[in-house]
């Protein structure tokens, strides 16, 4: 129980024996952020909704999906057709799992954008890395479930690039599908992955994340800490209990969001073959190999590093490195300055051009390899955004760690 | 930095014309499964060309019935010819065995066709058949080579006769179809309609559903939008006192 306040009645009897009143003001009644959030600041609440939607459509599709080699592709059918609002249940879930991804990487970017992963937060940036993680195996194994062509050789490729790894490669790889090829017995266990496993990992890892914020505050767009200056009651000056006004904020935030995704979910679900690709609407079929394989949008960054390097074994470490080296941020910048708003004039154009990297890859890792773009293949136009996304790591320990960023000075209340 | 949101839209976007192989033009349909009435010839013309070999087995007669607002008496007269019920799935009476005999391979089923290729390309198909004296069956198809279906609609049609260009090798390749004059029951135009009609039921036939979900979203939109509007103003009430 809180000090100074005594509750009494139903909520006092419940309060002497769970911390009832106390959680509500620790996370919510009297966190205080900063009054200074903006636009980006959505994508944390939004992310958390979502995740709520996958787990309760999740839920529901469960109830009539059949995880077997002959039986998983007509039972999602069954769930578009027979199932009363099963249509409604499956777009909203497939809908998410691209949603989900649309609002981590805001979320990501908003951390780069405001420093967000720098001291004390370093622990918050790996949890929500780890998160990432868990998202992307959760949505890898999920996609193999509808049983459709894409389904399945997507996760034939993907799988088969734990073979490259010397010596113990082919091991693995059998290991994880369970047998040499994906097969039933494949299905079946990335079922118990994706519908147990991975979402109590996930669960569990954003309570230790929303934990881990809320032990060392909200940053802001500023950059500024907060906690540095408190009233006579020490609260912060600039900050403001997270309830009522920040799910007010985010309440109206969710409105917009569930806007477009509703738009998404009744009028273009399959988003023009992005959220579902065509393939997948013919039954998984091991003897005829699709003209051309792609992962879905939010894994073609890495994708097209993965096919920018000629060797596999070298292009799977790259992709691995990657995604390891965001693990490592906090510490390969090495900047005092939080946020853009008073970074060196380089770090700004830098992260600028990782941003287009990042989507420049994701686009050409939707197409075929050897296409041509004006002059340059698809291969080649990887290589140079692959580039540029390592550029920008190097770029950023180089500059903070010999103390060549100029930044400007950080004051000392937030200031919008 | 929102410039990052446009830029990943802008990004999306070439994405979204994915979906077609390329290579052959494909024709537009311009489908409309809001179009009863050519839901309702389309789903004639199946079960009197089509249905012969393919079958629909994800969509059952009652479930057509309904959506297309025909009477299952009607349905159950003029469409079920395998002495199925008209809650049964739409199967063709054909074997698959017998068809993989007769034609080389087993007529797919057409439930998903329309979204796994696209309304554009079956109805490019449906337009793109030509003699061919070569073909087992006297017929190939422009945007399926080496197809083994026959050109079922080709009295409707007249048979349309192969038009050879050069290409880019200098070889002679079939460049073009063209109907004689006067060789079908129909006009070109009547032909594009009745192809229309069928690519339109097909295209209901992969997602029957979708009618429904379009009228559906206008409302779940405007409500979405009603409750943003008071969440608004109930954010600016609290937040009045922020400064």
């Amino acid at each position: 129980m809180s000090e100074g306040t005594k509750t009494t009645g139903f909520v006092g009897w419940i309060d002497r024996r769970f911390p009832l009143t106390q959680l509500w003001e620790d996370h919510l009644s009297k966190y205080y952020a900063p009054k200074n959030f903006n636009i980006w600041y959505y994508f944390g609440s939004l992310a958390l909704l979502v995740l709520v939607n996958q787990i309760l459509t999740g839920i529901w599709l469960t109830m009539n999906y059949n995880p077997s080699a002959e039986g998983a592709f007509d039972s999602v059918l069954y769930i578009m057709r027979d199932v009363q609002w099963g249509w409604l249940i499956r777009y909203m879930h497939s809908t998410g799992a691209s949603a989900f991804f649309v609002v981590v990487y805001l979320h990501m970017f908003r951390a780069l954008l405001y420093g967000s992963y720098k001291k004390p937060r370093e622990l918050l940036w790996i949890f929500g890395m780890l998160i990432y993680v868990a998202l992307m195996a959760e949505a890898f194994m999920g996609y193999l479930l509808p049983w459709g062509q894409m389904s399945y050789w997507g996760a034939q490729v993907i799988t088969s690039l734990f073979g490259a790894i010397p010596g113990v490669g082919d091991a693995l790889m059998t290991w994880i599908r369970g047998d040499f090829n994906i097969s039933g017995v494949t299905l079946n266990r990335f079922f118990a992955l994706h519908v147990i496993a991975l979402p109590l990992v996930l669960v569990f890892l954003v309570v230790a994340h929303i934990l881990a914020l809320h032990e060392v505050g909200s940053n802001n767009p500023d950059g500024v800490d907060i906690k540095k200056n408190k009233d006579a009651n020490g609260v912060p000056k600039d900050g403001i209990p997270f309830h009522p006004y920040y799910t007010v904020k985010d309440l109206f935030g969710v409105g917009v969001f569930l806007f477009f995704f509703a738009a998404v979910v009744f009028f273009m679900p399959s988003f023009g073959g992005l959220f579902l690709e065509p393939p997948n609407f013919q039954p998984a079929d091991p003897l005829q190999t699709p003209a051309h394989i792609a992962p879905v949008w939010y894994f073609t960054a890495f994708y097209s590093i993965l096919r920018a390097v000629p060797d596999k074994l070298m292009g799977v470490i790259a992709m691995g490195t990657a995604i390891f080296l965001l693990f490592v941020l906090p510490w390969i910048d090495r900047g005092p300055v939080r946020s853009i708003r008073y970074r060196g004039f380089s770090y700004k154009v830098a992260l600028a051009l990782f941003a287009v990297a990042f989507v420049v890859l994701s686009y050409l890792g939707l197409q075929s390899p050897s296409m041509m773009i004006m002059g340059l293949s698809v291969k080649g136009w990887a290589r140079i955004g692959g580039v540029m996304y390592f550029a920008f790591f190097v770029f950023l320990w180089v500059y903070t760690f010999f103390g060549l960023e100029k930044t400007k000075p950080v004051p000392a209340r937030v200031k919008h | 930095m929102r410039k990052f949101a446009v830029a990943l839209l802008i990004a999306l976007l070439p994405g979204i014309a994915l979906g077609a192989e390329g290579g052959q033009h494909l024709m537009n349909p311009d489908v409309d499964v809001s179009n009863t009435a050519s839901l309702q010839r389309g789903a004639k013309y199946f079960a009197n060309y089509c249905m012969g070999c393919h079958s629909l087995k994800y969509l059952r007669y009652s479930r057509m019935a309904e959506d297309l607002n025909i009477p299952e008496d009607v349905v159950e007269k003029t469409m079920i010819w395998d002495g199925g019920q008209v809650h049964s799935k739409m199967m063709s009476a054909m074997a698959s065995d017998d068809g993989k005999n007769w034609f080389g391979a087993a007529p797919p089923d057409l439930s998903l066709t329309v979204r796994a290729r696209g309304a554009d390309w079956v109805y490019t198909y449906l337009n793109t058949f030509y003699r061919d004296p070569e073909s087992d069956t006297g017929v190939n198809n422009l945007t399926l080579p080496g197809a083994s279906m026959p050109h079922v609609l080709w009295q409707l049609q007249g048979m349309p006769e192969p038009v050879y260009g050069e290409g880019s090798g200098g070889s002679l390749h079939v460049k073009e179809v063209e109907v004689p004059e006067g060789a079908g029951l129909l006009s070109e135009e009547e032909y594009h309609q009745v192809t229309r009609d069928i690519t339109n039921f097909l295209a209901y036939a992969a997602e029957p559903v979708q009618a429904e979900r379009e009228r559906l979203g206008v409302w779940v939109l405007l409500f979405i939008a009603v409750f943003t509007a008071l969440a608004y103003l109930l954010k600016r009430e609290f937040w009045k006192d922020v400064h």
